[in-house]
């Protein structure tokens, strides 16, 4: 659903799920789902590193589909389903990634991290016991400068796997 | 290492901000939104050196959602990170000296209008030579890029000499002499650089900032805005990724300060990525020639080391950059005799400085590549050859840098070992091969930036009545685990939980000064300061609960969040009731620790770059697949073994190892900051070839090979619980042995940085038609250097000294009034 005009500097009201909750909020029309987000719905947890859909750091899911929310129209996304980082978190416990990632050592400076969490699950979600080929070809278009990538990788194995972790104390 | 006595430290751990991380609610600078709010756009200039004739912002006022423009009117106080070249000033004044060098700024109601605005500030501009190539600095002294500096466009001259390396050479059985080139490469941290200023309630000035040194940002906002650095807070928020991108004091910083000071609301920046490749301040393209001179039985005479550094448009790190290129190629392996000589030109580029290895990993590349060579010519196994010069242990090198633990040997047999390397090294089928590289890196600068008697990092902590203890340190987490660092060390030593141990860090109002995360310092200078401080603590507790128990203080242990008898563990109580018990005898509990580190031995000028309290090691073996048609170059494997020390959360040391391995592949393989002229119909400007992430080629989950990482654990005195650094060392010895692995693979020599299928492919061709074997620099330039300073080697009889010095009491005033200067209100 596209709106037919948007005038310069007259905001224009959205109306989508986020994180399995109806907004509505009125919203520039040249923003930026990751804008909109950001800015409009103060939900940070989603980051930027290009703007240009190049680095992957921005990516959420839009019905479910790995989406670089840098490259789409906030309007774009009217009545569609969006889910960033802070939607994985589900009864108050962390997502199996979000645990084996602090565990495992797959957040560095976490700067990457909510774009990879969001794609990887769409990958488990689909195939919930990928190979490490398809786990590579999953995050390829997501960098991260801090890892050099191996710890990822196993996190998202030790999820898919759901092993306990070799970890002292309770998840928290 | 498992050690009975420790329960936190050694233990694999979820890091202490890992939930934060994973769920989003680490707050990035970016992420800091405040009430009233404007944003900042840069102006920055599109030629590459030019005279400011004028600045016209009369247009840029007027557009409706501007409330301010800055240009460098409002800046008349020079910085910089280095005592010796405060040569930046917040937005330019006189001169630009590289596309990108911020002219004007407009503050805005929101981000596009300010974008909008700048494009109606007019400059006039008179244009100026540029400045391109190293080249181009050494031949032409005039027009000068900055008015200070040894001469012309050389910005730093640097000549050294550890005893009579031409009589070594001329008596040595073989003398080498090659020369190598690496080309600049960016840190490109995923996290662009931001930052928010603001008066705070009370009337101060407040920043926050991506930096990985508050320290550094909190001097320069205090020199360049000539304010009482008490009434300024410097934040620095988690970074995005840093490695030494974020370690300037940048002029952004402190354009939103002034520009918040001016409005009394906030205003925030943020760099779009194409800013980020142009503030860079990463890796030096350097030039060197290395003439090393080796015996019959294999050992080394002396070697003589030329660089040519090219510094881009600013001082930054560069003095030290220029140092470093020359100062560690003695902590590997033991040379009698050395020289050392190095110069740094401006150029009309972006600033290089401090990238992941700072100013070392380019003479490490061209050192282990020529070993390589003579390993070769001298028929002997690399690894072998290597084995036979490793350093001593706890000995003092030619250039009076002190080595402590070297577990190096190990390493080398690590690595060959888990390779397979005796049935691989010249053995693999045409196409494929294995290259063996090591190196070493500093467990943190010795000396300080600004020369003081200051501790380098210090700890407080608060223990509270809930049990609950707080720690303070400045130190910054750039991703690496700094924090986590901290509350391990306080949680061990105390007895308890690191989830009871709060971490306060990298804020100028609230947390003990450290100098920052640079140099890889943190670990082992926060690291003891933290052990110190809360060792402190728990002889206070400890005195306070043998007091109540009756319980000799040394017979007390601390242990899952009990202080009890250790002869008797059920007397005892628990680390709550402890601390009331020590808050009713002693009052309020805190403590501090600090970390100063050990007096160099070097007493020479240059002697305070490359002393360290200890230095890591590592070696590693890449394995190759090359296509001898194309040049496609592919890593599969790579072994690599680290001389950590100890190993505090082998879940992050392992991380720490595998993305320095990964940073060096895209160094060895791909990373390039380089620059292009646009035709001179256009501008003829200098500017970045691809100042994007899609153009500039970094390796991707699919191009990571396997990394088999071995720890080698020999505590080290020096450190907390033994630790040695970790963040930089790993990088080092991959370029090389990406080189090496090459030469075995298809026999040619690609003595440049990056190693990419189009040079293999020229070295093949020149292989095949006769001719040298190669890809590489010709020749390295003629460069008058001046006479070294003449110190002799410890077992030559010196001291540290050089015999041919001028008045060392000058230099220190000198030193002095640069150090002060600094902190000027």
């Amino acid at each position: 659903m596209t709106p037919e005009v948007v005038e310069p500097g007259v905001k224009v009201r959205l109306s989508l799920v986020v994180n399995g909750e109806r907004v509505e909020t009125l919203v520039d029309g040249y923003k930026t789902l990751l804008e909109a987000l950001r800015e409009d719905l103060q939900l940070t947890g989603t980051k930027h590193g290009c703007e240009l859909g190049e680095c992957g750091a921005c990516a959420v899911l839009v019905d479910g589909e790995p989406t670089l929310s840098c490259l789409l129209l906030a309007l774009e996304c009217a009545g569609r389903d969006v889910v960033t980082v802070e939607g994985l978190v589900s009864d108050g416990r962390l997502h199996p990634l979000q645990d084996a990632f602090a565990d495992l050592g797959a957040a560095q400076c976490g700067y990457c991290t909510p774009g990879i969490l969001v794609t990887a699950r769409a990958l488990l979600d689909r195939e919930p016991h990928p190979t490490r080929e398809r786990i590579r070809e999953a995050l390829s278009g997501n960098l991260c400068r801090c890892t050099g990538y191996l710890q990822i990788i196993e996190a998202v194995e030790a999820a898919a796997a759901l092993v306990p972790h070799a970890t002292r104390g309770p998840a928290r | 290492m498992s050690d009975g006595s420790l329960k936190v430290i050694g233990e694999p751990r979820r890091r202490v901000d890992g939930r934060a991380k994973v769920t989003g609610q680490t707050r990035f600078a970016d992420d800091i939104v405040l009430p009233r709010m404007l944003h900042c756009k840069l102006l920055r200039s599109a030629v590459p050196h030019a005279r400011i004739v004028s600045v016209d912002t009369t247009k840029a006022e007027a557009l409706d959602g501007v409330h301010l423009v800055l240009t460098g009117d409002a800046f008349p106080i020079a910085y910089g990170v280095l005592p010796v070249s405060h040569d930046e000033h917040a937005l330019c004044r006189d001169k630009v000296r590289f596309v990108g060098d911020p002219v004007a700024a407009v503050i805005a109601v929101d981000e596009a209008t300010a974008a909008e605005a700048t494009r109606l500030v007019h400059v006039e501009y008179e244009p100026l030579r540029t400045f391109a190539e190293p080249a181009d600095s050494l031949a032409h002294p005039e027009p000068r890029i900055h008015e200070y500096g040894d001469e012309g466009n050389i910005h730093k001259l640097v000549s050294l000499q550890f005893g009579d390396v031409d009589a070594a050479l001329a008596a040595a059985d073989h003398v080498f002499d090659d020369t190598f080139f690496f080309e600049g490469s960016t840190h490109l941290p995923i996290e662009q650089h931001a930052a928010v200023g603001l008066k705070d309630a009370d009337g101060k000035l407040v920043v926050y900032s991506s930096t990985q040194t508050p320290h550094y940002v909190h001097r320069a906002l205090a020199k360049s805005l000539a304010m009482p650095a008490a009434h300024i807070r410097v934040i620095a928020t988690p970074n995005g990724g840093g490695f030494g991108g974020k370690s300037d004091p940048f002029n952004h910083e402190i354009v939103v300060a002034k520009a918040a000071w001016l409005l009394d609301r906030p205003v925030k920046i943020c760099l779009t990525r194409e800013e980020v490749f142009y503030c860079h301040r990463g890796r030096h393209p350097v030039l060197m020639r290395f003439r090393t001179g080796v015996r019959k039985d294999g050992t080394l005479a002396g070697v003589d080391l030329q660089t040519l550094l090219d510094g881009g448009a600013y001082g930054s790190y560069g003095v030290a950059s220029t140092f470093y290129t020359g100062a560690l190629q003695t902590v590997t392996y033991d040379i009698p005799r050395y020289r050392f000589r190095g110069c740094r030109v401006f150029t009309n580029k972006p600033p290089c400085g401090p990238k992941r290895g700072h100013g070392t990993p380019q003479a490490r590349f061209g050192q282990e590549v020529q070993l390589d060579k003579i390993a070769e010519r001298l028929d002997v196994d690399p690894a072998d050859f290597r084995l036979r010069i490793v350093a001593p242990p706890g000995s003092l090198t030619a250039n009076y840098l002190r080595i402590g633990t070297i577990a190096l040997a190990d390493c080398i047999h690590s690595v060959v070992r888990q390779s397979d390397w005796k049935n691989t090294f010249r053995k693999l089928p045409r196409g494929r091969g294995v290259g063996l590289a090591c190196s070493s890196y500093l467990s943190g600068a010795g000396l300080p930036i600004n020369w003081n008697d200051l501790p380098h990092s210090g700890v407080q902590l608060k223990l509270d009545r809930s049990g609950g203890v707080t720690a303070f340190s400045g130190a910054t987490e750039i991703g690496q685990g700094s924090d986590d660092v901290l509350v391990a060390c306080v949680a061990e030593v105390l007895g308890i939980d690191p989830f009871d141990v709060r971490a306060v860090t990298g804020d100028t109002d609230l947390t003990p000064v450290d100098l920052g995360s640079y140099s890889s310092r943190v670990t082992l200078m926060m690291g003891n300061a933290a052990v110190e401080a809360a060792t402190r603590a728990r002889d206070l507790i400890a005195d306070a609960v043998s007091r109540r128990l009756g319980v000799p203080h040394e017979r007390l242990t601390f242990a899952e969040r009990r202080v009890f008898d250790a002869s008797n563990p059920s007397t005892g109580v628990s680390f709550q009731e402890a601390v009331c018990i020590a808050e009713a005898q002693f009052g309020t509990i805190g403590t501090t620790g600090s970390y100063t580190p050990p007096k160099p031995a070097a007493h020479f000028k240059g002697g305070g770059v490359g002393p360290s309290p200890t230095y890591s090691y590592s070696a590693a073996v890449v394995e190759v697949d090359v296509d001898p048609d194309t040049g496609w170059i592919r890593v599969p494997r790579v072994w690599i073994a680290h001389d950590i020390g100890r190993a505090l959360n082998p879940t992050l040391v392992r991380g720490q190892v595998e993305g320095s391995v990964y940073m060096g592949l895209g160094e060895a393989l791909m990373e390039e900051q380089a620059f292009r002229r646009l035709p001179a119909r256009l501008s003829h400007a200098l500017v970045h070839k691809f100042p994007s992430i899609l153009e500039y080629k970094s390796p991707t989950t699919l191009d990571m090979p396997e990394i088999f990482t071995d720890l080698i654990e020999h505590p080290d005195a020096a450190g907390p619980f033994g630790a040695k650094e970790v963040g930089q060392g790993p990088l080092l010895p991959i370029m090389p042995a990406v080189a090496n692995a090459v030469y075995d693979a298809v026999g040619v020599r690609i003595d440049e940085i990056p190693i990419t299928p189009q040079k293999i492919v020229k070295a093949l061709q020149a292989k095949a038609a006769g001719r040298d074997a190669r890809y590489g620099p010709a020749a390295f330039p003629p460069i008058r250097w001046p006479e070294p300073l003449l110190v002799a080697p410890p077992w030559e009889g010196g001291d540290g000294r050089a015999s041919n010095e001028p008045s060392r009491k000058k230099r220190k005033a000198e030193a002095g009034v640069e150090a002060t200067a600094g902190v000027r209100a």
